[in-house]
């Protein structure tokens, strides 16, 4: 997105506003009291964490975590007499009956199942997030702020990172780290392995930020102030440069929740005994006419928690973008809808860097204002 | 220019090379190929284990052997030797052949749902864009977001559930229950409110009317029988002729232009009549002569618009010839449903038409309609879920695309100087809106050819995805693997050159540094 988009987000910065640009609502504040007031009055994003925060709770609660009981009287890895052939006992909110999501094939408790499958997913999306950002932003910061030869090598290694499979990564992964390590700690290898293959976008996306961002006055400033370049990168730019960071991160983290599923899927991903929601899926596509629960549930939570995390990324990127002059839609309707169109082309970027399955494929993050083509509009 | 292109490529071929090494490292490492041998019980064990040793050279360590391999590859590149060793798989035969076989199965795969996906998104992003904040708008949003947080081997089961086992048994007595046609002709005529505007009677009189034809036409297919020996006939075609002629001119050109506008409604009775006269030699076309009448529609469409004349030539043959084309496409959907019977009733389908797995039914005997039918039914519920999830990348960017575009001083001068809204949205908006969108389009064509791997497992389809995952997995085999990597990388780079040559192309604002 850093090249040939017209819509480098070059606008930024709370420095860009001038005193008579500031909307009314939100001179006075400081940039985080504004990001944050636009989050919350961002009603599809404030629900999405609720639901979000709902699903993890439970997920981590009822089974418990670490060691730690849950409430639920059943684990993932319990066996149980099947009761009325594992049909679902779920009749209401206050009437779950002894299985709510039924039973699979051999009487395991689907609803512990499923709750362990959510935490797996969170848990690989989260380091995922942790990983794959930490290293995004760091060559991205180092690449966009030395330039140079750091900027030529750090950019070929991502070129050739981005064409490299993902599935054979997890294959190698699952042949090194799957014998050595279990339960949650292959998860946790699993998601580091992913993070370290999947930052890539993102750090064409920080570069391009810093690109633009070293050339500001406040760096001169600082750089005859005698502050030192780490310094000036992560005091001075990286701040400004957090909203497309955050931004991508919270996408990267809903592209992860569907390659963490996928690769279950293809059986490279979380290792029997131990379950996620793709794999359980996987297990399960076979019985779906003859316990058609057994997929639907996973799948669910799967939608779920995907859709939660892509509606929060999208009220991040609107309470970021200062250039969205209003966060209520009805209002913005009425008022006009300069500047909307920045946030959606993100958007859309973000979600054209997904790639299906394992396959290199470069997202439109590719161009390369280094020797790419350069806007000169 | 031309410097930039060369440096891009050399550049393009280190970065393969290197990206090449590790993979070939990895596969390596990612298992034991003997693996499968040492296991078994056969008493000639070892010299199993030896004649693969010898065919996959396993003696020789990886990094080495990367080179031989890497020998045997680069020949592909030297031109008019026509020798291209790339190794033979586990099972003897040469990657070559396999990567050509499965290059063919996915091409077959992706071309619909990837033109399909282009289509319809950006029709539904640009039309979504034009009425920001509506209520259309919030619904494609978020079944854009919805589609685009689905698992697509979830769509894939629920599709072969649903569309596939369902539609087979549905076909059995093909008769819409009551229910099913009021709960159907409610949710039409929803969609049909969505897309209106006005004021609230406007609607509700939307709504009446989207329910009732929905409700009368489920009522009519059943009673008639339709899905079992579908058809348009000639005043079908007459009356969705004429509505493509109208709806092409008004797209095009504007109704108020007669001469394109009775261009392009003449091209409707030219192509009836040309389908009852060739109708004869129709039974045994191939292929290559449908894309000869293809072309000849198109031809006698600009030849209409030419003779049609008017102050604009090019406009009254443009929209006649795109209202050929869909009045052929329409003659040939209806050819096809004519065949629909004798393919319904094959010994190899048993009533059963809409399959599940695969590309297409081994032994089929037929003519080319209805070997075609077959692919047809195959390749429809992998072409659905491969819609469904990349349509989203597409909606959202061209809506983006095309905000921004209107805001735009030069749209503010177009409309000032008293151009009609249409012009203003489809020549001075919408062709700059796709802009960017050719460097998506070239980005997803390049990454799909690499294979949908998901898909491809799913549908039971011989594609690039699965030839590289039946590779990889359980037992690692270094010569496809690469062999597909080799095409997906190659792809990749290459697409990403054609996207930002094809940017500078299309916008005089970017320029190539040289």
């Amino acid at each position: 997105m850093t090249t040939p988009n017209p819509t480098t987000p070059s606008g930024q910065l709370p420095e860009d506003l001038e005193a008579d640009a500031v909307p009314e609502e939100v001179r006075g504040l400081s940039q985080n009291a504004i990001v944050r007031k636009r989050f919350i009055g961002n009603t599809p994003a404030v629900v999405s964490i609720v639901v979000f925060v709902l699903i993890a709770l439970m997920a981590f609660t009822s089974i418990g975590f670490l060691g730690i009981p849950g409430w639920w009287h059943y684990g993932y890895e319990d066996f149980s007499t099947q009761i009325n052939g594992g049909h679902p006992t779920f009749m209401n909110l206050f009437n779950w009956g002894d299985h709510p999501f039924g039973q699979d094939r051999i009487g395991r408790d689907y609803f512990a199942m499923t709750m362990r499958g959510t935490q797996q997913s969170i848990i690989i999306m989260f380091v995922i997030g942790a990983v794959g950002g930490f290293l995004g932003v760091v060559v991205g910061a180092l690449s966009g702020y030395f330039r140079g030869w750091i900027e030529a090598v750090l950019m070929r290694i991502v070129d050739i990172i981005i064409i490299i499979p993902l599935l054979i990564l997890a294959a190698v992964l699952g042949r090194i780290a799957g014998a050595h390590v279990s339960g949650n700690m292959a998860t946790i290898t699993l998601g580091a392995f992913i993070g370290v293959i999947i930052w890539t976008g993102l750090s064409r996306l920080v570069r391009g930020e810093f690109l633009s961002l070293r050339e500001r006055e406040f760096v001169d400033a600082a750089h005859i102030a005698g502050a030192s370049n780490t310094r000036i990168m992560f005091k001075h730019i990286l701040p400004n440069a957090v909203g497309v960071i955050i931004v991508n991160v919270t996408l990267l983290m809903s592209s992860a929740i569907l390659l963490e599923t996928a690769l279950s899927f293809l059986g490279l991903g979380v290792r029997p005994p131990d379950v996620s929601l793709g794999s359980l899926i996987s297990d399960n596509q076979e019985a779906f006419s003859t316990r058609p629960w057994l997929f639907w549930f996973p799948g669910l939570f799967i939608v779920a928690i995907c859709l939660s995390i892509n509606f929060i990324g999208d009220g991040l990127r609107d309470a970021f973008d200062p250039r969205q002059k209003k966060f209520n839609s009805k209002k913005a309707k009425d008022r006009g809808i300069h500047g909307s169109a920045v946030k959606d082309s993100a958007s859309a970027a973000a979600i054209a860097e997904r790639t299906e399955g394992g396959s290199a494929q470069p997202g439109p993050g590719s161009g390369d204002p280094g020797d790419g083509p350069s806007h000169r509009a | 220019m031309v410097t930039y292109i060369i440096r891009r490529l050399v550049t393009a071929v280190l970065i393969l090379l290197g990206a090449s090494f590790v993979v070939y490292q990895l596969t390596a490492a990612a298992g034991d190929p003997l693996e499968d041998l040492r296991a078994s019980n056969a008493p000639n064990k070892d010299q199993l284990i030896a004649q693969r040793v010898a065919l996959l050279d396993l003696g020789t360590p990886p990094p080495l052997r990367y080179f031989k391999w890497l020998g045997g590859a680069a020949q592909c590149v030297v031109p008019f030797v026509g020798k291209c060793d790339l190794g033979l798989a586990i099972n003897g035969e040469p990657v070559a052949d396999a990567l050509g076989r499965a290059m063919g199965q996915t091409i077959l795969l992706i071309t619909a749902a990837t033109v399909l996906a282009i289509v319809i998104g950006i029709a539904l992003g640009i039309i979504t864009a034009l009425r920001q904040y509506s209520t259309l708008d919030y619904s494609v949003t978020f079944m854009a977001f919805l589609f685009f947080s689905l698992p697509i081997f979830w769509i894939a089961v629920l599709l072969k559930e649903f569309g596939a086992i369902g539609f087979n048994d549905f076909l059995r007595n093909p008769v819409f229950s009551p229910t099913s046609v009021i709960i159907t002709a409610i949710c039409m005529g929803i969609v049909v409110v969505l897309f209106m505007s006005g004021s609230v009677v406007r609607r509700l009189i939307g709504f009446a009317i989207g329910a009732a034809v929905t409700a009368g036409l489920m009522v009519a297919l059943s009673a008639t029988g339709w899905f079992r020996a579908p058809g348009l006939g000639p005043i079908l075609i007459l009356v969705f002729g004429l509505g493509v002629a109208y709806l092409i001119t008004q797209l095009t050109a504007g109704i108020k232009n007669r001469k394109a506008l009775y261009s392009s409604l003449i091209m409707v009775p030219i192509g009836l009549i040309a389908y009852y006269v060739l109708n004869p030699m129709f039974s045994n076309i191939t292929g290559w002569g449908v894309l000869g009448l293809a072309v000849v529609t198109i031809l006698v469409g600009c030849a209409v618009g030419y003779f049609m004349g008017g102050f604009d030539r090019g406009q009254s043959m443009r929209a006649a010839s795109l209202t050929a084309f869909f009045v052929a496409g329409l003659v040939l959907l209806d050819r096809f449903m004519v065949e629909w019977p004798n393919y319904f009733s094959n010994g190899r389908i048993r009533g059963r038409p809409i399959a599940t797995i695969g590309s297409s039914t081994p032994n089929l005997e037929g003519n080319w309609w209805i070997h075609n039918l077959d692919n047809f039914t195959h390749l429809l519920l992998p072409t659905i879920a491969l819609l469904l999830v990349s349509l989203a990348s597409y909606s959202r960017y061209s809506r983006a695309s095309m905000l921004e575009i209107m805001q735009m001083d030069y749209i503010r001068t177009a409309r000032a100087k008293g151009l009609p809204e249409r012009t203003v949205v489809m020549r001075h908006a919408f062709r700059n809106a796709l802009i960017p969108l050719a460097t998506l389009v070239a980005f997803d064509i390049g990454g799909l050819i690499g294979g949908a791997v998901i898909t491809e497992r799913v549908f039971a389809f011989t594609g690039m995805g699965n030839l590289f995952v039946a590779s990889l997995l359980p037992i690692p085999d270094p010569n496809p693997v690469m062999g597909v990597f080799l095409i997906t990388g190659l792809l990749a780079l290459v697409f990403n050159l054609i996207a930002d040559l094809a940017y500078s192309v299309l916008d005089p604002r970017v320029r190539v540094k040289a």
